[in-house]
């Protein structure tokens, strides 16, 4: 199978083409080539409109960040990408998603080829109740692979921060990692099977302040060969660690869409909205 | 809207790789165990059961005050069998239901969570226990106590015995039944009681037992249930003698001792009475099936409200 | 408020506590009464030799080899039968059949099923196995039919030890691009398998202890050999050994029931010791 040949389809491709209507100029310059690209994205939980029409550019080897209140539909979004919205009873989506100028949604293409190469991280730590090792492999086992495993989870572990704290435990239980531990573990583990966006969902919220630092640190290594979009509701975090930010809030509908988008720099200190402004600077959210 | 404007709707299967269909299939067939087995007996008893109608109508079955299956002259009315049985199972739930409602209040509402943690293994043992060695507690205990203290002219068999030990025997499924039920009163329900001032007891009588009442009721069918399907402890210690009698002291014969007794002598499969276990079956299938369903009725209707 | 109430109210709060005690400690008494007895009446009787005889007209002479042997061919048998298919039924449901018509169909009858009297199994396995499919009074016609008596017990507790798993378990292995059946197979077994192995350790017990629907499918009374081949010889099993002799007027054959319960009463406690033992130590990695 060939799945990971972008299939040429007219309105995919004619999206590829030029920066979504949404999306401002400040993005325009590296979304001439994208890694992601949503358009007038909308998200329905049954009858509940959870995201509006949302555009986006999530720019290749670069971390883009999500912020905005609480239920503005970040987390969605997020799990539109690799559908694992697909996994919710009664969720529907509309418009488009292009993963390297793909539809994530077209029937040619294959979810489980997708989630291999868009990985993701989750809110709360939550690694399998294996052993450090079987953690990592986890992904690589389920391609069949079996020689230079070995090889493969040091390598993961490395680019995790991870290896010099657990080499000498491998066998241990997963679980019994710290929290910050077990997070490195998961990146660890999404790394193994090298996919190429990473999804992190407030990877940082169950954690201590230096866990999270640790983790941001390892985000901006992790760019030289993965696209990261990360979900945060931490504004410090957003503004260190981050190139793009995006700004979602909700409307009276209690649908999500977005505010702003840009450089972070320029959402931080020079906002062109009034919300977000207001957000950034903590008076609201 | 630019250009694009598909509506995804999530397909659950694109999960599922082609190879995947066969575990799929296999999964899908084990489940349907269940389904037929349950379509097996039911078919089992209604063709059997047949075979018997054709040689008693079912009028002089359903509504005959006289069993005799192996006593000449023959007669086919099932009314003692099910009056027996309805008897014990009376009788177990007189004892049942307070003491299991009793043990689940106390449980749930005063105990402590280490007093409960000795307590619960506890009537997890006694609901394990096989009811072949209740049966056995009956007549080398229940009886002979009996006889000892309250009735000395009690036979070898009773139906009082088989009632006793039988309500001895659904007792934990009572109280686990009726905890589950408590349990599942909102804690606002609760403080709220207290914050009124009312004592725990005035709390269980007044709230909690009216809120957990369908619950209680699904319990209590449930336990009527398997009280009306015991066998073993009702062989040994109700007997074998089919008679039409409310008199808790007389020995009777239920509905499945009937069956039991059948299927231990040699008798021939064709005979009338080989026929008539199947016809006994399935009026024993119908009681318990429309019991289950009751409760499990009932069940939904408190998951519903508090849920 | 009267203090005259409130004393009354604070009497009629202690008493209930008080009765409600002594209902859970009058099942309590009953179980040491229950186990008293057994011990009292049979435990002198349970000697090598009750574990080396078959079964005989005196008393002195019985034992139970035969019926021990009868129910550990059973129970195997039906441990290895129940286990797929319970498991299996329980991954579809759980898994794989969503919440509609038909899955609500399945798990309705499931929990019926759990309620059928367990005379109603040996009447099915009768017209079932022994006689429609000729499998005659076997250990397999046997054991076909206690696994249809417990599997929907195996298939409500597997259910429950799925459903147990944490929602994040699956979306983790969904995430590194898990078809539905390695999500099954490598996360949710594993991390559910403290909980499933204990519940059909559980269920075979009690297979061990039914004795109704054995005496419906033939189990035999009075069997003097040891069960070699389970689709062919004759056989009996502990509960039906126990009945044949609890039925008995003289004192005697009560003692060697009391003993053959006291065995079986082992037996089962094993079982669950099995159990914990099984949900200890596989369920030490996992704390959620
Ligand atoms: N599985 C679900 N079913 C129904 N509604 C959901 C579900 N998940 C999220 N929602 C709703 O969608 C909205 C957006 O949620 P979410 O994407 O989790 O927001 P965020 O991550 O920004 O906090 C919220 O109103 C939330 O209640
Ligand atoms: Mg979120």
């Amino acid at each position: 199978m060939n799945e990971r040949e972008p299939v040429t389809k007219p309105s995919v491709s004619q999206i590829g083409a030029s920066a979504p209507s949404g999306a401002t100029e400040a993005t325009s310059a590296s979304s001439k080539n994208p890694a992601l690209l949503l358009e007038n994205v909308s998200c329905w939980y049954g009858g509940f409109r959870a995201v509006r029409e949302v555009s986006l550019a999530i720019p290749r080897n670069k971390v883009t960040a999500l912020i905005g209140p609480s239920g503005c539909g970040k987390s969605t979004l997020l799990r539109s990408i690799n559908r694992m919205n697909d996994l919710v009873p009664g969720f529907r989506m509309e418009g488009e998603i292009a993963f390297e100028g793909t539809s994530v949604h077209a029937r040619a293409t294959d979810v489980i080829d997708l989630r291999r190469r868009v990985g993701m991280v989750f809110q709360k730590p939550n690694p399998f109740p294996k052993s450090i090792f079987e953690n990592v492999a986890f992904g690589l086992r389920l391609l069949g692979e079996t020689t230079g495993i070995d090889a493969l989870v040091e390598e993961s572990l490395r680019a995790a921060a991870l290896w010099d704290e657990v080499k000498d435990k491998l066998d241990q239980p997963g679980l019994s990692l710290s929290g910050g531990q077990q997070q490195r573990l998961c990146i660890a583990r999404a790394i193994a099977i090298r996919p190429e966006v990473i999804l992190m969902d407030e990877p940082c919220s169950a954690l201590d302040p230096k866990s999270t630092l640790q983790i941001e640190e390892l985000m901006r290594k992790l760019i030289r060969d993965y696209t990261i979009v990360i979900v945060t509701h931490n504004m410090q975090q957003a503004a260190r660690a981050s190139d793009y930010t995006v700004f979602l809030t909700m409307g009276d509908d209690r649908a999500g869409y977005v505010v702003e988008q840009g450089e972070t720099g320029k959402i931080f200190t020079a906002p062109q909205q009034q919300l977000t402004a207001d957000y950034v600077s903590g008076r609201f959210g | 809207m630019a250009g694009v404007s598909t509506v995804h709707r999530p397909d659950s299967a694109a999960t599922t790789r082609r190879g995947e269909g066969l575990i799929e299939f296999l999964l899908r067939a084990s489940a349907a165990v269940g389904i037929v087995t349950t379509v097996g007996i039911i078919t089992v008893l209604v063709v059997e059961a047949l075979f018997f109608f054709v040689e008693v109508p079912p009028v002089d079955f359903f509504t005959g005050t006289r069993w005799s299956a192996s006593i000449l002259p023959y007669a086919f009315g099932v009314i003692p069998l099910v009056t027996s049985t309805l008897l014990i199972a009376f009788i177990a739930l007189v004892l049942a239901v307070p003491l299991g409602v009793l043990a689940a209040v106390w449980m749930s509402e005063f105990a402590s969570q280490r007093v409960r943690l000795i307590i619960k293994p506890i009537l997890e043992i006694l609901a394990g226990i096989p009811t072949i060695v209740y049966g056995f507690f009956a007549i080398t205990v229940i009886t002979p106590l009996l006889k000892a203290t309250i009735l000395p002219d009690l036979g070898t068999f009773s139906a009082l015995s088989a009632g006793i030990v039988v309500g001895i025997l659904v007792l934990p499924l009572v109280a686990s039944l009726t905890e589950d039920a408590l349990r599942a009163v909102p804690r606002g329900l609760r403080e709220g009681s207290y914050a009124l001032g009312a004592t725990r007891w005035e709390t269980v009588r007044r709230v909690l037992l009216p809120a957990a009442l369908s619950g209680i009721a699904a319990a209590v069918i449930l336990a009527m249930s398997r009280a009306v399907g015991e066998t073993m402890a009702v062989v040994l210690a109700a007997g074998t003698n089919p008679q039409l009698t409310l008199n808790p002291t007389e020995s009777v014969q239920t509905m499945t001792a009937f069956i039991v007794q059948i299927s231990l002598g040699d008798t021939p499969t064709e005979s009338i009475q080989f026929k008539a276990l199947f016809a006994v079956g399935a009026t024993l299938f119908a009681i318990t099936f429309t019991l289950n369903l009751i409760s499990a009725w009932l069940v939904a209707r408190y998951r519903n409200v508090y849920e | 408020m009267s203090s005259q109430t409130t004393t009354r109210r604070k009497v009629a709060n202690a008493l209930f506590g008080l009765l409600a005690f002594l209902a859970i400690f009058a099942s309590l008494v009953t179980l040491v009464a229950l186990l008293i007895d057994v011990v009292a009446r049979g435990g002198s009787s349970v000697d090598l030799q009750f574990f080396t005889s078959a079964p005989s007209r005196i008393p002195a002479k019985a034992g139970i080899l035969p019926a021990l042997v009868g129910t550990l061919w059973v129970t195997t048998l039906v441990a290895i039968m129940t286990f797929p298919i319970g498991v299996a039924a329980a991954i579809y449901l759980e898994e794989y059949a969503g919440r509609g018509r038909w899955s609500r169909l399945l798990r309705i009858n499931i929990s019926n099923l759990a309620g059928v009297p367990s005379i109603v199994y040996g009447i099915f396995g009768l017209a079932l196995f022994v006689r429609l499919l000729g499998l005659g009074r076997t250990v397999f016609a046997a054991a076909l039919t206690l696994s249809l008596l417990i599997l929907p017990v195996v298939i409500i507790s597997s259910m429950e030890a799925i459903r147990a798993v944490p929602p994040s378990q699956r979306e983790a292995a969904y995430a590194l691009g898990a078809t539905r059946w390695q999500m099954v197979r490598r996360a949710l077994l594993p991390a559910a398998a403290p909980g499933i192995l204990t519940g059909i350790v559980l269920a075979v017990g009690r297979a061990v202890g039914e004795t109704a629907p054995l005496i419906l499918i033939g189990a035999v009374t009075f069997v003097t050999f040891v069960p070699v081949n389970p689709f062919e010889d004759k056989y009996t099993v502990l509960p039906i050994q126990i009945f044949n002799w609890a039925g008995r007027p003289q004192a005697a054959f009560q003692e060697i029931s009391a003993a053959a319960i006291l065995v079986l009463l082992v037996l089962m406690f094993l079982l669950n010791l099995v159990a914990v033992i099984l949900r200890a130590r596989l369920s030490r990695t996992i704390q959620w």
